[in-house]
């Protein structure tokens, strides 16, 4: 007990009532203002190494002092352009949509939607991985093994889209998801019952989990089973178009059932958090390990649950990207969305509604990305560059306050405990 | 180690104070130790009878040659193995050990007697990997030790770190900046000391990073860690793309540091190659490796930093100042890391590729836990790790019916098996992790 | 040196913890600081040790004004403070505890451990201070951890030491030591600052008391114009009732049966060595003793908690012995822990959130897996008007509220459900005169209602004053049990301290 904990015994709660009003919202560093004002200052650092790497902004710099404006006008240039194909490729631009609204025939419509289908695609494993993290935080764990997680369930869904081709469509699309999910859940079951019976930190486990699946997705490939046959190189065997999920809008865009199931799965963390009773136990585990215990919470079961849960999310999320997408698995599949999803999922504070509206933003980032670096060469990266420095102002909140000068209301908070718990 | 036992400490002033309570009946201890003797033997016994399975299905002929020269050493002998007699040679001295250590009456040396059952299973499978052709033992010793170099400065960096309190999750992306500013710098200068001057300096930066986010803004020090890692990947992947790939030969082409031989020592057997006849990345990680042992536990500078790792208000009421402390370790250890990122590039390689440190970062804090936060037991446990690393190339090489891939994933399962086996009985720093402020 | 506050006001946000306070401490004189908890003693303290600075007002030593940025300047000032909560380093020997922040180094920063040594011996010589420079502090007894501290203190030459509730971990025997150390520290002309709520210890050794109450001075006295009474009086603000009302007990069936409870704790010691005791419905069995003596395992034996145990636990017959916490939950045992924001709440939880997080998945809170907030808000409401936990709303988090709040919400829950056994350990501790009063109530209605009580304190004034029946722990094992009355303070006072009494002996009552 500390010293100063007995010195405010008497009297009514110390805080000062939480202010309503929106000058107070303003004052204050409301964490609606945070975000935004962090997403601002990424993409101002996002700016200069845009310009960093557009060598034509970079030579004009030389000239500064003879002209400025001369020197300002290529990186404006270089910076508009990067950052209007990232909005052109994820949300659509303007002219598509007026010629949409204006003919109205299917190609242009198709046209106009593609930048929000590919979001929505983009948006849809990184929602389900994130999900899952945010699930096994709010649990006190922190589950750095989405990347393997995602391999798993992807190998899985994959495995249950091949082996049987001759079943019913409705029926295979949920088996392939079911094997996914269960494989996914394997990989997060083993991080979660090392800690449970050894105390092994989960980040350690987990990580090296994700080496170890990348390799066993190599080794996979170019096993019988799983290799297709005429092809040399590693690559599956597809799944059959019966286990594959339904497109959404038409055959020319990419969005599919599994954004609604990722959606579904959203609305049944937030559910399980909210109002189940091992959702209460996650939160309480979450904030008060020694509390829980003596409440009667069973800890080692509970960390074996919350990391198993977790890892079927991120695995189903596997699953809805090769059933939904790509329908056949390479090496390095699924990428950095295990990482991206730890982003996402601190971006949304752990929240289930917060992670939703995260994932769809950094599915935005991923598909203008790509469209950034067909029009500009200004490689996909950025991005991943962008999201890290906006996570990084997130987590630290009193960064964004002390560069725009916004008063403290709280200090900032440990989320995870050291190597001990 | 339950979940909870792993978690309990008996700490200080904070609620449960400890008048010396009887000591333990001595029979409950007695048990207690007596069971882990016999844990331990039955390991040791395991390990044997995995031993005398190397022995079956060889023709009595089958032999493995052992080479243990290399380089300007003198010439040993090769070590001709009959395959069948050593395996079960060894086979038998594990199995004594298992019975020594069940009969022991002591549990002293418990770590080291199956320390030294591993070594003679892992000599055991090499011989039997090895059957028919030629090991290079001394190479593999040597790639041990080079692979160790980095995980070993990683270590010491993270120890740095967390001895004063703050936990460095981010020395992924310190070894990546690292080697991809020694990789542009060496080229772009054509000097690789500039590079490796300039490596130290990027890791320091991340460190200062850390710094700033963890001791002034309380973020909280995982989520910072893994973020910056993987602010890591996304700029050195978008700066190699957009600006090393396309000019190769001037910005991603640096030398290597050549081996720096020391004559005379370097002639002597075995050890002489291994230890004085390498570059210097390896003669400095022992330079750092002293001198964070003896400055840690002998100087005033690190009496005043193990303070601040358990006890920062302690440390604040005699006149500490706490954040200066940290801040100051956190820097260091980056600049660590950071030499441990060059040696990827301008110490081995040379060109800086995508993602290149493959989680040797993790797998570095893997070892800094496993030697208990002590430099010395962190290195011998980078060893361990640099050993399992080089172990598969020397398996691929043997061609062992073994695929490539899972010989890949030795080192990671080798982690994971250290971590799951130690953690619940080791104690980091008491405030490790956590934000001080003195309110 | 003379030590002089003038004016002394420090705040923190709305809460004025220190208003306007004026003291004088002569050379050479030992001056207790009397208050209740949260009357602002640490706080003065630690704006005179440097941690804090004043908002207003000065300090003047030996009539010259200094200001202290940090603790290193009161330090070098003289000024040394041993603190509540020890600054020491479990993993260091006391060597080098005395030595940080002042370390005797040879060249190059490098340790003289030779020079730290001697240089403590010296000082432990002087003023009776026994300890050994090479011991790991960790394993020290809590009586000679003080000592190291007074020892850090001395070493760096203080000449006005601060003694932060120095007895709270130590025995009456304990207590007597300290106090001779302390007179031969005032003939060495050093002046002492003694901060402390225990009414008795401060006549026995002042020579000047100081009473602050809610930040402020209410007065100045010596011993031998006062008395308890008034000197509680003056700390509390009204009329005290040093006793509490209670109507004999009437004992009934058996609820709680310990034999030969053994419990090994953390470090591998064991701390409970061989306990047998029983408890009834309906009556109040204290377990004295000065902490550190195997309670904190005993109350973990009867709650489930404890890792590794021996012997066997009974409730109403069950035995009970190594299951898991949640079993003794069902079997009606309430849990009011040593550490309420530790143990006994989630401090980002709201109040409703608390007051059901051992019974969140039971009916009527839930059904069948989901929770029903809208009855577990109707009963929040209900209890916090029942037990009078002052809050802005049942929403707040719990971290937020007051000390005695938060017990009253622990309290609030652990009570309300259908309990047999409730095991309180140092349940007033830290808590302001009112909450404590508060809780002595409910704890006596509750056996007065059937309930049968295990109560666990190291304070020698709430165990005379709730018991029916006491027993005394010390090294993990039981003297006793006697009926309330049949023993004198002097006499617990030294049960406490392991000395054998001639009532023990004869096995008084059971």
């Amino acid at each position: 007990m500390s010293a100063l904990s007995t010195e405010r015994e008497t009297g009514p709660a110390s805080r000062p009532p939480f202010l309503r009003s929106l000058a107070g919202i303003f004052l204050t560093g409301n964490t609606f203002v945070i975000t935004a004002l962090a997403f601002f200052s990424a993409l101002v650092i996002g700016a200069v190494i845009i310009v960093f790497a557009t060598p034509s902004a970079l030579q004009a710099w030389h000239g500064f002092f003879a002209s400025p404006g001369a020197a300002l006008g290529p990186s404006w240039k270089a910076i508009a352009d990067a950052y209007g194909s990232l909005f052109a490729g994820s949300i659509g631009s303007p002219t598509a949509i007026a010629k949409a609204f204006a003919t109205g025939s299917p190609a242009d419509v198709t046209r106009a939607l593609t930048p929000i289908s590919e979001t929505l695609v983009a948006a849809t494993p990184l929602m389900m991985a994130a999900l899952g993290i945010a699930l096994a935080f709010r649990a006190g764990l922190f589950d750095i093994g989405g990347q393997g997680q995602m391999i798993l369930g992807a190998a899985g869904a994959t495995l249950g889209g091949f082996l049987f081709p001759n079943m019913p469509a409705p029926l295979h699309i949920a088996f392939a998801l079911l094997v996914g999910a269960a494989f996914g859940a394997a990989w997060g079951f083993i991080p979660g019952i090392l800690k449970a019976k050894t105390g092994a930190h989960e980040v350690i486990t987990s990580m090296m989990l994700n080496y170890v699946a990348l390799n066993l997705l190599t080794y996979l490939l170019t096993s019988p089973l799983y290799q297709a046959p005429p092809r040399v190189e590693a690559i599956s065997k597809a799944v059959v178009p019966g286990a594959r999920l339904p497109l959404l809008l038409g055959h020319s865009l990419r969005v599919n059932l599994g954004f609604v199931i990722a959606v579904l799965c959203v609305i049944g963390v937030a559910w399980l958090l909210k109002r189940s009773s091992t959702g209460f136990r996650f939160r309480m585990l979450g904030l008060n390990r020694e509390a829980a215990r003596v409440a009667g919470v069973n800890i080692e079961l509970q960390y074996v649950l919350a990391m198993t849960l977790a890892g079927m999310l991120v695995g189903l999320g596997g699953a809805l990207l090769v059933q939904g997408v790509d329908f056949r698995i390479s090496p390095l599949y699924g990428g950095s969305i295990g990482f991206d999803g730890i982003t996402v999922a601190i971006l949304g504070r752990g929240s289930p509604l917060g992670v939703a509206l995260s994932s769809l933003l950094f599915g935005a980032f991923t598909a203008g990305g790509r469209t950034m670096q067909v029009n500009t060469s200004i490689p996909l990266q950025l991005v991943q560059v962008l999201q890290a420095v906006l996570v990084l102002f997130v987590a630290a909140p009193g960064v964004i306050r002390t560069i725009y000068r916004i008063k403290v209301l709280h200090g900032g908070g440990r989320i995870f405990g050291g190597w001990a718990g | 180690m339950s979940a909870e036992k792993s978690g309990k400490r008996a700490a200080l002033g904070s609620g449960s104070r400890k008048d010396s309570a009887a000591p333990i009946q001595p029979e409950l201890r007695r048990n207690l130790e007596a069971l882990r003797r016999r844990s331990f033997g039955i390991a040791l016994f395991a390990l044997a009878v995995i031993i005398f399975y190397f022995a079956f299905g060889n023709a009595p002929s089958a032999a493995t040659v052992f080479s243990l020269s290399a380089g300007p050493a003198i010439a040993l002998p090769l070590i001709h193995l009959p395959l069948v007699a050593t395996e079960i040679f060894l086979g038998i001295v594990c199995a004594l050990l298992g019975v020594a250590q069940i009969l022991w009456r002591t549990n002293r040396r418990i770590y080291l007697l199956l320390g030294i059952g591993l070594a003679i299973t892992g000599v055991a499978f090499l011989a039997w990997a090895g059957k028919g052709q030629s090991v290079d033992v001394e190479g593999l010793l040597i790639t041990s030790l080079i692979e160790a170099v980095p995980l070993t400065l990683g270590a010491l960096s993270g120890l740095l770190c967390e001895r004063a309190g703050v936990i460095n999750i981010a020395i992924e992306g310190q070894f990546l900046v690292s080697a991809f500013v020694g990789a542009l710098v060496g080229s772009a200068t054509g000097n690789l000391w500039a590079g490796l001057v300039c490596g130290a300096l990027a890791g320091g930066l991340i460190g200062l990073i850390l710094a700033v986010f963890a001791i002034t803004y309380a973020a909280d020090q995982i989520i910072v860690g893994v973020v910056l890692d993987a602010f890591a990947v996304g700029l050195t992947s978008f700066f190699l793309q957009s600006v090393l790939v396309p000019n190769q030969a001037a910005l991603n082409s640096p030398t290597v540091f050549d081996p720096i031989p020391i004559p005379l020592l370097n002639r002597i057997p075995i050890v002489g190659p291994l230890l004085f006849n390498q570059n210097i990345f390896v003669y400095l990680t022992i330079l750092i490796l002293a001198a964070v042992q003896i400055g840690l536990f002998h100087t005033r500078w690190g009496l005043r930093v193990r303070a601040v790792g358990e006890h920062p208000r302690a440390a604040d009421t005699v006149g500490i100042n706490v954040k200066a402390v940290r801040y100051r370790n956190v820097v260091l250890g980056g600049i660590v890391a950071g030499i441990g990122g060059a040696s990827f590039t301008i110490g081995s390689t040379g060109q800086f590729a995508y993602n290149m440190t493959a989680g040797l970062g993790y797998i570095a804090l893997a070892a800094m836990i496993f030697g208990r936060w002590r430099p010395l037991g962190a290195l011998g446990a980078a060893l361990l790790f640099g050993f399992t690393d080089a172990l598969q190339f020397t398996l691929s090489v043997l061609n062992v019916p073994i695929p490539s891939s899972f010989l890949t994933m030795f080192p990671y399962l080798a982690t994971i098996l250290a971590v799951a086996g130690l953690v619940g009985r080791v104690l980091p720093p008491a405030a490790d992790g956590q934000y001080y402020a003195r309110e | 040196m003379r030590l002089r506050l003038n004016g002394i006001t420090k705040r923190f946000g709305d809460l004025v913890a220190n208003d306007r306070i004026d003291l004088v401490a002569e050379e050479g004189e030992i001056h207790a600081l009397l208050g209740e908890n949260g009357a602002g003693k640490t706080t003065l303290m630690n704006v005179l040790d440097g941690l804090y600075q004043p908002d207003e007002g000065a300090i003047n030593l030996d009539d010259k004004p200094v200001r202290f940025s940090d603790p290193g300047d009161a330090i070098r000032a003289g000024i040394g403070m041993v603190h509540q909560n020890f600054m020491l380093i479990p993993t260091f020997t006391v060597a080098e505890n005395v030595m940080l922040g002042f370390e005797r180094t040879s060249r190059f920063g490098f340790l003289d451990r030779r020079r730290a040594r001697a240089e403590i011996e010296e000082l432990s010589k002087r003023f009776g201070l026994e300890v050994d420079p090479d011991a790991m502090v960790g394993e020290l007894s809590v009586g000679q951890q003080q000592r190291v501290e007074i020892v850090k203190a001395l070493a760096r030459d203080a000449q006005v030491l601060i003694l932060d509730e120095p007895t709270a971990v130590l025995t009456p025997q304990e207590t007597e030591e300290l106090f001779a150390v302390m007179r031969s520290l005032r003939s060495s002309g050093r002046t002492i600052l003694f901060i402390t709520h225990k009414l008795k210890e401060v006549l026995a050794i002042a020579d000047r008391i100081t009473v602050i109450r809610l930040g402020k001075v209410i007065g100045t006295t010596i011993p031998e114009k006062t008395g308890e009474q008034e000197l509680a009086a003056m700390m509390v603000g009204r009329g005290v009732e040093l006793q509490v009302a209670k109507a004999p007990a009437k004992p009934g069936e058996v609820v709680l049966e310990a034999r030969g409870l053994t419990v090994v704790d953390a470090s591998g010691a064991l701390a409970v060595d061989g306990v047998s005791f029983d408890l009834r419905s309906g009556e109040i069995l204290a377990v004295a003793g000065v902490q550190g003596n195997g309670q904190t395992e005993l109350a973990a034996a009867v709650t489930g908690l404890a890792l590794e145990v021996g012997g066997t636990v009974k409730i109403q017959g069950r035995d009970l012995t190594g299951e898991v916490p949640k079993a003794f939950l069902r079997a009606g045992v309430a849990n009011v822990p040593e550490d309420r924001i530790k143990d006994g709440l989630v401090g980002d939880f709201s109040i409703a959130e608390n007051l059901v997080l051992d019974v969140y998945d039971e009916a009527p809170y839930s059904r069948g897996g989901a929770l029903d907030w809208k009855t577990i808000h109707a009963t929040a409401e209900k209890r916090v008007a029942e037990f009078d936990i002052r809050a802005a709303s049942i929403h707040v988090p719990a971290k937020t509220l007051s000390g005695g709040n938060q017990q009253k919400v622990i309290v609030a829950r652990e009570l309300s459900r259908d309990i047999k056994l409730i095991v309180a350990a140092q349940p007033t501790r830290g808590l302001d005169v009112g909450s404590i009063e508060y809780v002595h109530g409910r704890l006596v209605s509750a056996r007065d209602a059937g309930a049968a009580v295990l109560l666990i304190s190291a304070e020698l004034d709430e165990v005379l004053a709730l018991a029916d029946r006491i027993v005394v722990m010390y090294r993990g094992r039981l003297v006793g049990p006697f009926p309330a009355g049949s023993l004198t303070r002097e006499e617990i006072g030294l049960l406490m301290a392991g000395i054998h009494v001639e009532k023990a002996a004869k096995g008084v009552g059971m």
